[in-house]
């Protein structure tokens, strides 16, 4: 299968095999911009298959999202054909309204107050601002 | 100690110097109530109670009134237009209105910390669901420093509930930050401690057996198995009787232990145990008017 190069936009490469259609529904990028394309399954030599999204005409994502989704990925700034800048991700201290706190005894259960989880540092794991719920992944 | 405007959300939120100030005027106002009071004249404390509440209520009134100030509030959220399915942020706008200081119990977690965000005069959490009771932890500790002198070097036993019990929550993350602590944590499997407070101590075991851990506990701190914080009443049925303190198995324990409950009690704490010297969850509740009167008074500025 082949996708070709572009010229202008962001490469989102080294993304874990089966997270790349839920990334892409996570991004809220703008389809008019430009061609969109997901890649899944895709062979690679470090981690046997990756999936691999490519954004034609935008030159902005949420790289907090990418990184609580996956944070293995790396994010590829390309302009004029070349690369630009090569970066990854890293867990968002703080996420707002992507994860849901479960935890029926929330006050974000009653009260019209935004999902805030912040990052505990060196665990992986999230926590709910109001009560302390914790999750683990973005999954949870 | 410049505490005036802050709020009180989480046991954290004051610094161990600012605890000890509490305790230090807690101590001075127990020595000579007479001198304080007049000390918040003019102020007015807004009691907003969503949830049931005799002790923290009562206490958080009678401090308030016995520094010279006055008291609004209510008891039963139904006869509010809380009822009328008014949000907290907007309950809370409107309290800050009136009054200037509000102590705030409600059933769901994180509740106090959404009017803190909203409120423009200090909130105290008076608890927030199974999360936190930090005004309770100043009492505890109160007690336990008027006890022991200190907290150093002591060994706790938190017993019970673990799970709901936000008064053990908010005691166990303010004893960690005083060295040579020890915590045995003492409760059924489903009404262990979690795992965001275990996160937050350091040296602790956890045993299910009451009797095998009372030898070594200088503190012991009971607590009740909450019914209303279980969605299934037979879950609540199962655990209820988990663990009950009697004048039988105190005869194991050390003569200078410290039983405290932060009450109401069902029968996890015999009234057999009541007149043994070592109980002294009566004190406690005395206890917590004198260190809510120093919080009153330090986040009004008046100390």
């Amino acid at each position: 299968m082949e996708v070709k190069n572009i010229q202008n936009g962001i490469v989102i490469d080294h993304i874990h095999a089966g997270f790349g259609l839920k990334i892409l529904e996570h991004l809220d990028i703008d389809k008019g911009l430009g061609s969109v394309a997901l890649l899944m399954n895709v062979p690679s030599e470090k981690y046997g298959r990756k999936d691999l999204i490519k954004l034609e005409n935008t030159q902005s994502v949420d790289i907090n999202i990418l990184g609580l989704i996956d944070h293995q990925a790396t994010v590829i700034y390309i302009k004029d054909g070349v690369i630009a800048q090569k970066t990854t991700v890293d867990l968002p201290k703080k996420v707002t309204n992507v994860i849901k706190c479960k935890n029926p005894r929330c006050v974000t259960s009653v009260e019209p107050v935004p999902h805030i989880f912040h990052l505990v540092e060196g665990s992986g794991k999230y926590r709910c601002e109001y009560c302390d719920n914790a999750v683990k992944s973005f999954d949870e | 100690m410049e505490l005036k405007g802050k709020n009180l959300i989480s046991p954290m939120d004051l610094s161990v110097e600012e605890m000890t100030f509490l305790f230090d005027t807690a101590e001075e106002i127990i020595a000579s109530p007479q001198d304080f009071c007049e000390l918040c004249k003019g102020a007015l404390l807004a009691s907003l109670f969503f949830e049931p509440s005799t002790r923290t209520r009562l206490s958080f009134e009678a401090a308030m009134l016995r520094l010279g100030g006055k008291v609004i509030g209510f008891s039963e959220p139904r006869s509010t237009s809380v009822e009328k399915g008014e949000s907290i942020a907007d309950t809370i706008r409107t309290v800050a209105s009136y009054a200037d200081i509000a102590a705030m119990r409600h059933p769901k977690e994180g509740a106090a910390l959404v009017a803190a965000q909203k409120s423009t005069i200090p909130i105290i959490n008076a608890g927030d669901g199974g999360h936190f009771h930090p005004t309770q932890t100043l009492t505890d500790m109160l007690t336990i420093r008027r006890e022991k002198g200190g907290f150093g070097g002591i060994t706790i036993g938190l017993c019970g509930d673990l799970k709901f019990g936000r008064t053990v929550h908010s005691l166990a993350f303010a004893l960690a930050r005083y060295g040579g602590i020890k915590f045995v944590l003492i409760s059924p499997d489903e009404l262990r401690l979690p795992e965001y407070v275990r996160d937050g101590i350091v040296d602790y075991a956890e045993v299910t057996d009451l009797r095998e851990a009372l030898p070594s506990l200088d503190v012991l701190y009971m607590t009740r198995v909450q019914r209303e914080r279980f969605f299934n009443e037979e879950d609540y049925i199962r655990l209820k009787d988990s663990y009950i303190l009697n004048a039988a198995k105190l005869k194991e324990a050390r003569q200078d232990l410290m039983i405290l409950h932060p009450l109401p009690r069902a029968n996890e704490v015999s009234t057999d145990v009541d007149d043994d010297p070592r109980a002294v969850y009566f004190t406690q509740v005395k206890n917590g008017m004198y260190i809510r009167m120093a919080l009153l008074a330090a986040l009004l500025g008046r100390v």
